[in-house]
C-alpha cells in the first residue's frame, strides 16, 4: 500500500544568536561589514540541528506515536510536518489534507463568543463555512459548552476553552490528523473522551500522530512509535518495544549533560553521572502538579570529601528562581564525610506546590572547607509542570506569587450566626 | 509546496520504515497531494491552495471587524470622525487661512472626498504592516496561507470606507453638487485604493516580522504620503512639467479620480492609468516578495 506520509532525510537547522536581524540597522551594520567577514572563517554562526537526518513512511489507517524527551525534535517534525516550517533538508510527501492540533485553541480569541470561535477557528484549520454549520451542533454537543455559546471566550475556565478547541479540531476530518500533547491538558472524564474520539477517528480510517509525554495514552492508541533524540530517530517499531526501550534507556536521555566525561579538574572528588525528574516510579518531564514527583541525582565520589553540600535552584521558565533545596536539609553535621562510592540522592517535591508551567532545574555542589566551586550545571533538568485537573483548585495557578502550593485551611465555627 | 517531483531514493526511506505493509516499488513522492521540499526553486504561486482557503479571508476579515468594534466604546462612531476632524483642520488652516485652491469645489467637500480614500489608505497599511506581527501565535502554530492575513485586515478597512463615503451624501445636498454618470466610475477607485493597500501593506507586513522597526517607520511614512498625495491640494497646484511625479506616487490617481467621480470633476486619463499600472507593478512585486519568505515567518516571528 502506498504510505500517506513519507519523509525522507529530514533536517531542520536553527540559527542559535547571531546572524537573525532584528533591527534594520544590524542588517545594514552587518551588510557593511560583510565583506570583511568572509575572511573571518571562525564567526560563523552557532547553528543547532533540531532535526537530523529523519526517514519514516506511514500506512493510511495508522496511529502512529512520536515519544522522545524536551527538545528531542518532536515539535520541530510536527511543525514542518504541518507545514509552518520549511525544512532545512530532505522532503515529504503528504497524500491527504492534515490537520495539526499543535496547540489546541490557536486562533482562540478572548474577546469573541464560543459560537463565533468555532467558526474562525473552523476555517484556520481549513474548514469550509458550509463544513462548520454541518458539524457544529455536533462539536459543540461534545465540548459540553452549549449554554456558553454566546459567552466570549474570556469568561471560559480553560477547561472549557480547551474542549471547545479540541471539539472543533477533532470535527476537522482530515486524512492526516497530527496531535500534539492535548491529552495532559483537561479534566480526566474529558481525556477519556477524548481518546475515544481519537479512537473513532482511526477507525474511520484516518492516520494519525499522536505526539505526547504520556507513555501510557501513547501505548492505549498507537500502533507503533518513533523515539526522537536530538534530533534523530533512535528507535521505531511496535509501540511497547519503543516505550520499553525508552524507560530502559530514559537515564541517559533524560540527561542532556553526561558529566562522566568532564575534564574539569575540580570535579575529580565527585562526578555526576545524572539528573532525572520522577514520577509514579516512571522517569519523565511531565509532571502532574497534583502529586509528589522525585529528582535523582546520579553520582560517584572517588575521593572521601568532607563538608560538600548537593544544592538544587529551580527556576521558572522566566529565570525567575522558584525555590533553592540542598540536602544540608537532612545532614546534622555541616561537616560530614562522603565515603567514596556511586551514590543516587533523591529528593521529592510534594504534589500541590508549583504553578504549572517550564521549570528548569540547575544543580551545583559545593564544597565548606573549600570555597573553589566543585561543580555547577545550570539548567541541567528540564521539566514541564501540568495541572490534570479543572475544578476549583485548578485557579491557583494564576494566583501571584513564585508558588502556589496547595494548603490546608481550617475554618472553624466560633459563634452562631443568625 | 511543489506539486510533483519524480527522483527519489527509495531504498533509504523503505528501510527506515518497519511497516511490511509498504511496499517499496511504489514513490510515495511521485504523485503526493502536499510536497515539502528543503528547496522549493519554483516560485509557484499556489493560487489553487489560495483558492481552497478562500472562506479564510472573509473569517479573518469579518473578526477584525468584529474586534475592533466589540473593543472600542465609540465602534462604527470613530469611522466617521477620523475624516470629518482631519477636513475640519484642513478647512480651518489650509482652505480658510492658507486659500489653498480647491479646483472650484467647497474645499471642505474637497478634502473629505480626498480623505475618505486616503483614511481608508493609511489605516489599511497601518493594521496590516502589523497583522503578521500581532497574528504571531497564529502563524506559529497552524499552516494556511498567510497572505489572507495582512489581506484580511486591508479587509476590515472597506467597511469603514464605504461608512465614511456615505457621509458624502449629505454634504453633496448640502453645497448642492449635482451627481454625474462618474459616480460610477467610484467603485472601481476603491478596488484602486484597496489593492494598493494590500499591496504596501503585505510588503511591509512581511518586512515587520524580520525589522521590527518597521513598526516606528510606518506612522512616519503616512505621514510623508499624506503631503506626497493631493488630499489637501489639488493635483492642479503642481505644475504641468512636474505632474508625472505626482503620478508615480499611485495614490494621486487614487485620490483624483476618486474625488471627481464623485464630484463630477473632470478625470485626469493619464494620471488615473500611470497610477493603475505603478499600482499593478507594486502589487505583484509584494506578492512574490512575501511568498519568498513567507515560509520563514514562523521561523523569526
Amino acid at each position: 500500500m502506498k504510505p500517506i506520509i513519507a519523509v525522507e532525510g529530514l533536517g531542520k537547522r536553527y540559527r542559535l544568536g547571531g546572524q537573525t536581524h532584528n533591527s534594520l540597522r544590524d542588517a545594514v551594520a552587518s551588510i557593511v561589514r560583510a565583506p570583511l567577514k568572509r575572511f573571518r572563517s571562525s564567526s560563523s554562526p552557532k547553528t543547532l540541528w533540531a532535526l537530523k537526518d529523519v526517514s519514516f513512511e506511514v500506512a493510511p489507517g495508522e496511529v502512529v506515536g512520536i515519544i522522545g524527551r524536551n527538545g528531542a525534535g518532536k515539535s520541530t517534525l510536527l511543525k514542518i510536518l504541518s507545514q509552518i516550517t520549511r525544512p532545512t533538508t530532505g522532503r515529504v510527501a503528504l497524500n491527504g489534507r492534515v490537520g495539526s492540533l499543535l496547540e489546541v485553541g490557536t486562533g482562540f480569541h478572548s474577546e469573541l463568543t464560543g459560537r463565533e470561535n468555532v467558526f474562525l477557528n473552523g476555517a484556520i484549520l481549513g474548514m469550509t463555512r458550509a463544513e462548520i454549520q454541518r458539524k457544529f451542533d455536533e462539536i459543540v454537543s461534545f465540548a459540553e459548552t452549549e449554554q456558553f455559546l454566546d459567552t466570549p471566550v474570556k469568561h471560559y475556565s480553560s477547561g472549557m476553552t480547551v474542549r471547545l478547541a479540541f471539539a472543533v479540531a477533532a470535527h476537522l476530518e482530515p486524512e492526516i490528523l497530527i496531535i500534539d500533547e492535548v491529552l495532559t491538558i483537561g479534566d480526566v472524564e474529558f481525556q477519556k473522551k477524548c481518546l475515544g474520539k481519537m479512537d473513532e477517528v482511526t477507525r474511520a480510517g484516518r492516520t494519525v500522530l499522536f505526539v505526547s509525554h504520556d507513555l501510557n495514552s501513547v501505548n492505549a492508541i498507537c500502533e507503533r512509535a518513533l523515539l526522537l533524540h536530538e534530533g534523530q530517530i533512535v528507535k521505531s517499531g511496535v509501540t511497547a518495544d519503543v516505550t520499553r526501550y525508552y524507560l530502559d534507556h530514559s537515564n541517559s536521555m533524560f540527561s542532556p549533560i553526561t558529566w562522566s566525561t568532564r575534564p574539569d579538574a575540580e570535579a575529580k572528588e565527585i562526578q555526576l553521572n545524572s539528573i532525572s525528574a520522577w514520577q509514579n516510579g516512571m522517569a519523565t518531564s511531565a509532571i502532574n502538579c497534583r502529586e509528589p514527583f522525585t529528582i535523582h541525582v546520579d553520582y560517584v565520589i572517588n575521593d572521601p570529601v568532607r563538608g560538600s553540600r548537593f544544592y538544587l535552584v529551580f527556576r521558572d521558565e522566566h529565570g525567575e528562581i522558584i525555590f533553592t533545596t540542598s540536602d544540608y536539609d537532612v545532614m546534622t553535621s555541616e561537616a560530614m564525610t562522603r565515603r567514596p562510592g556511586r551514590f543516587i540522592s533523591r529528593v521529592e517535591i510534594p504534589g500541590g506546590l508549583l504553578k504549572e508551567g517550564a521549570y528548569y532545574a540547575s544543580l551545583g555542589v559545593d564544597v565548606r572547607d573549600n570555597p573553589k566551586l566543585v561543580f555547577a550545571a545550570d539548567d541541567a533538568l528540564h521539566f514541564d509542570v501540568f495541572e490534570p485537573e479543572d475544578d476549583i483548585q485548578a485557579g491557583r495557578h494564576k494566583r501571584a506569587g513564585g508558588i502556589a502550593p496547595l494548603l490546608n485551611w481550617e475554618i472553624s465555627e466560633i459563634s452562631l450566626g443568625k | 509546496m511543489k506539486t510533483t517531483e519524480s527522483h527519489t531514493n527509495l531504498t533509504a526511506s523503505a528501510s527506515a520504515s518497519p511497516n511490511p505493509e509498504i511496499s517499496p516499488n511504489s514513490d510515495p513522492f511521485a504523485d503526493a497531494k502536499i510536497l515539502i521540499d528543503s528547496h522549493d526553486s519554483a516560485l509557484g504561486l499556489h493560487i489553487r491552495e489560495l483558492w481552497s482557503f478562500r472562506e479564510l479571508l472573509l473569517f479573518l476579515t469579518w473578526r477584525d471587524i468584529k474586534l475592533r468594534y466589540k473593543q472600542t466604546a465609540l465602534g462604527a462612531t470613530w469611522v466617521i470622525i477620523q475624516p470629518l476632524f482631519a477636513m475640519l483642520l484642513f478647512t480651518l488652516f489650509f482652505g480658510k487661512l492658507a486659500r489653498m485652491p480647491s479646483d472650484n469645489v467647497p474645499y471642505p467637500l474637497f478634502a473629505y472626498a480626498g480623505l475618505v480614500p486616503w483614511t481608508f489608505f493609511s489605516n489599511a497599511i497601518t493594521n496590516s504592516g502589523h497583522s503578521l506581527v500581532g497574528n504571531a501565535n497564529l502563524i506559529s502554530k497552524v499552516y494556511f496561507p498567510r497572505i489572507y492575513i495582512p489581506a484580511g485586515a486591508v479587509g476590515a478597512g472597506i467597511l469603514d470606507f464605504a461608512i465614511a463615503a456615505l457621509l458624502l451624501v449629505p454634504m453633496l445636498f448640502y453645497y448642492k453638487v449635482a451627481l454625474t454618470w462618474q459616480l460610477l466610475l467610484m467603485p472601481m477607485f476603491a478596488g484602486l485604493a484597496t489593492a494598493l493597500a494590500l499591496a504596501v501593506g503585505m510588503w511591509l507586513a512581511a518586512l515587520n516580522v524580520k525589522y521590527r522597526d518597521i513598526r516606528y517607520a510606518i506612522p512616519f511614512l503616512v505621514q510623508l504620503w499624506l503631503f506626497a498625495s493631493p488630499v489637501i491640494y489639488p493635483a492642479s497646484l503642481v505644475p504641468a512639467k512636474w505632474k508625472w511625479v505626482l503620478a508615480i506616487n499611485p495614490m494621486t490617481g487614487v485620490i483624483e479620480g476618486f474625488r471627481s467621480s464623485v464630484l463630477g470633476t473632470p478625470l485626469d486619463a493619464a494620471t488615473i492609468l500611470t497610477s493603475v499600472v505603478v499600482t499593478l507593478i507594486i502589487l505583484i512585486f509584494s506578492f512574490v516578495a512575501f511568498r519568498r519568505v513567507e515560509d520563514s515567518f514562523a521561523d523569526v516571528v
